[in-house]
């Protein structure tokens, strides 16, 4: 029997590690029990997940398991007694999570041991790199990739065999793969969760690309925030090369690549391929203006090739597999799957991966199981500060790059963030601003200057300053800064207030001409009140008020003094019987 | 020549800069190295790697605030990164910001005048499903309250008492 641990960075934040020392301790030295770890099965909402496999075949799963359980897990194991751990077991329920996807990006996340190069082997890995170096020329690795329709999964959708064969027939001996793993995205995990949990399809799937472009080195650039990535990729490289995988004369081969990481420092825009570029040349990461472009003239100024991880994570089972059944899945302009980070008000909250054409209501009520406290669902909210946010009314649309852009957002790179009534959508706006005004590098005026100009009229919109013509100019200004930007963070930075003008119009005016927020969200435009019948005096409030706003005696209804209320709404927290109003 | 007070043991940097200095690209690494020695970026350090990497201070300089990672002032002993993503903005994490500023009281990117605590916000920690999250040296704390952060600092603050 084997006991598998799944330790990904949200199954530890979760207490997964204390988990595992806790079963590790109670395993005796004669039992025949493995321990394991793997990566993220993507249900973070159940983590810590326990799974417990007899001869290659999984008979439970355990989810939100504690370091207590550990002692009955052990004994259950041995004694081959497993309906003990019934109370703990995954429900049917919880399983639809899991059932109603379909895994290629994610086939081996939390069920192989991601330290392990062996399980990826057993689990077929390095097969596609095998065929590719053996059985194609570059020129039919390419082929391959046009035929499956596989466009680039870090958001912007560019067909990944064009990059290829363009940095493939670039003049110049030195080329460079690079893969893009600074995921900045506020609101996005996939990329982490595939190096944590499967880094050797990430290297496989670089082999496969620099082997059709014909680079010798390949760098793979992570963000800083990600440290057991970094770790698990680093063992991964280790162990590939030590097999020969990685290296010189890979598998006996005339082709040859290394590969490195370079830790990011901390800059979404550096997810930009160009300034990405600057970066890894240890320079301010500010995007370059294009052309030329990378295939041409990239990191040090020779032709480079810079793809996403989860476009990368899709390579080797599209060669092993063949173009064509990539291709069948999905709609008529995009292929294949889709990862997405489902979040935000869901009450299943994980990594998802579905064939394109799928419904976004489907992924949020089906897998997703709806809205927590089955409150109403207002919008989602797809791409992150380059997307925007898709209402309730038009949920149907399909995933689909073309149809995803026409409500305004963007496919993105997978941040799917769910949100209830009680958001609003103008407070959204500005916290995604706030965001790209940070973020920007400040190389042109377009993104420098007018993010800001939007952020402050966002600002005192919030705060109960807005005016007449507000809206207005931020739909100007959002124009102006697409048209005028250098890169795609300023291009689509107006995206989030483009989309919740056009579909939540009547929040923003009820912010201006009331000064009301409807999801009563927007602190300085609240008025707390206590309702004189349901107050029992009991003075707990007033106690809370860090402003001493709230007075009254003990057994009389107590009053709040709207001047010095900083509408922090801890009276409301603390008030047991409801008394504390909002409007 | 730098013309700050600063008076940090330079000899600490040595092994990274031999190793470095002469490849090309490796800025951005000197000063996570130097970050990870000194705990901060100390200017006499900035101006040291200047002048062995043929660099200019305000190239160096440059690079260093262009990055979030990067810190020139020195943080406290337990450094609260809390993660204002999007899920994490959703789920309340303005709340747990305010109210872990309340408890220490400092704002946003201070540090306690102890030198214990310093909070700092960050874009997204990446753990979106466990939102809101704060991250204490390595350890992840997921699924906050107001309530369950100011215990958790409590909890920190009586273990450093109990020393």
């Amino acid at each position: 029997m084997k006991i598998v641990v799944g330790q990904g960075s949200c199954g530890l934040a979760a207490g997964a590690g204390k988990v595992y020392d806790a079963i590790k301790q109670n395993i005796k030295q004669n039992d025949s029990i493995e321990l394991k770890v793997t990566g993220c099965i993507g249900m973070c909402y159940l983590e810590p997940i326990v799974d417990i496999y007899d001869n290659g075949e999984l008979k439970a799963r355990l989810v939100k398991v504690d370091a207590k359980d550990a002692e009955r897990i052990v004994s259950a194991v041995r004694e081959n007694e497993l309906n003990q751990l019934d109370d703990i077991k995954i429900t049917a329920d919880d399983e639809g999570f899991l059932n109603q996807q379909t895994r290629i990006a994610l086939r081996n996340c939390g069920i192989i041991d991601p330290t392990d190069i062996n399980d990826y082997i057993a689990n077929g890995g390095y097969g596609a790199l095998k065929k590719a170096l053996k059985e194609m020329n570059p020129e039919s690795v390419i082929e391959e990739i046009k035929i499956s329709g596989l466009a680039g999964r870090g958001g912007a959708g560019f067909p990944t065999w064009f990059k290829w064969d363009a940095a493939r027939k670039s003049k110049g001996e030195t080329k460079y793969l690079i893969c893009n793993a600074d995921e900045g995205d506020p609101g996005a995990f996939m990329d982490r969760a595939v190096i944590e949990s499967d880094p050797h399809n990430l290297i496989e799937g670089m082999l496969i690309a620099a082997y059709a472009i014909g680079a010798g080195e390949a760098i793979v650039y992570v963000r800083a925030e990600y440290p057991l990535a970094i770790v698990r990729l680093e063992e991964a490289m280790k162990q590939a090369r030590e097999a020969g995988l990685l290296g010189k004369n890979i598998m006996g081969s005339s082709f040859s690549c290394e590969m490195r990481i370079k830790a990011g420092a901390g800059a979404f825009v550096c997810g930009e391929e160009t300034a990405l570029i600057e970066s890894l040349e240890g320079k301010r990461g500010m995007p370059r203006l294009k052309p030329p472009f990378p295939a041409e003239c990239g990191y040090n100024d020779k032709p480079s090739n810079i793809n996403n991880v989860e476009t990368f994570a899709n390579v080797a089972w599209i060669i092993t597999n063949g173009g064509e059944k990539f291709a069948a899945m999905g709609t008529e302009n995009s292929k294949g799957t889709k990862v997405f980070a489902l979040t935000g008000k869901i009450k299943r909250g994980g990594l998802v991966e579905i064939p394109m054409g799928e419904t976004l209501r489907n992924v949020i009520f089906n897998i997703g199981g709806g809205i927590r406290g089955d409150a109403k669902v207002k919008a989602v909210q797809m791409g992150g500060p380059s997307g925007g946010c898709i209402p309730e009314s038009l949920l149907d649309t399909v995933i689909d790059y073309k149809a995803l852009s026409a409500t305004g957002a963007i496919m993105g790179s997978g941040g799917m963030v769910v949100m209830d009534t009680s958001t609003c959508m103008v407070g959204m706006a500005k916290f995604f601003l706030d965001f790209t005004a940070k973020e920007s590098c400040g190389k042109c005026v377009h993104c420098r200057i007018g993010t800001k100009r939007m952020l402050e009229i966002l600002s005192r919109i919030v705060s109960g300053k807005g005016k007449e013509g507000d809206i207005e100019l931020l739909e100007e200004l959002c124009y102006a800064i697409k048209d005028g930007a250098l890169c795609g963070l300023g291009q689509t930075a107006p995206n989030p207030v483009l989309t919740t003008i056009r579909y939540f119009k009547d929040e923003y005016i009820k912010h201006i001409n009331e000064k009301k927020c409807p999801a009563k969200e927007c602190a300085e435009l609240l008025t707390y009140t206590i309702d004189e019948a349901s107050c029992k005096g009991c003075g707990l409030c007033a106690k809370k008020c860090p402003a001493k706003a709230i007075t009254g005696e003990i057994k009389k209804p107590f009053e709040i003094d709207p001047e010095k209320c900083i509408r922090c709404g801890q009276c409301k927290i603390a008030c047991r019987f409801g008394a504390v109003r909002v409007e | 020549m730098c013309e700050c007070h600063e008076k940090s043991d330079l000899s600490l940097i040595e092994e990274t800069l031999n190793k470095y200095q002469d490849v090309s690209g490796s800025l951005i690494t000197i000063l996570q190295h130097a970050q990870d020695i000194y705990g901060y970026l100390p200017t006499d350090v900035i101006y040291h790697i200047a002048k062995r990497t043929n660099s200019t201070p305000a190239n160096v300089m440059g690079v260093a605030t262009f990055y979030t990672q990067f810190r020139l002032k020195p943080v406290g002993k337990y450094l609260i990164l809390l993660c204002k993503g999007t899920a994490c903005h959703v789920n309340g994490a303005d709340r747990i910001l305010g109210s872990l500023c309340e408890e220490l009281k400092i704002k946003d990117g201070e540090t306690t005048e102890d030198g214990l605590f310093s909070i700092k916000s960050v874009a997204c920690l990446g753990c979106c499903s466990l939102s809101p999250v704060m991250m204490i040296g390595d350890e992840t704390y997921g699924s906050l309250t107001p309530e369950k952060a100011i215990g958790i600092i409590n909890e920190l603050k009586a273990k450093e008492a109990a020393k």
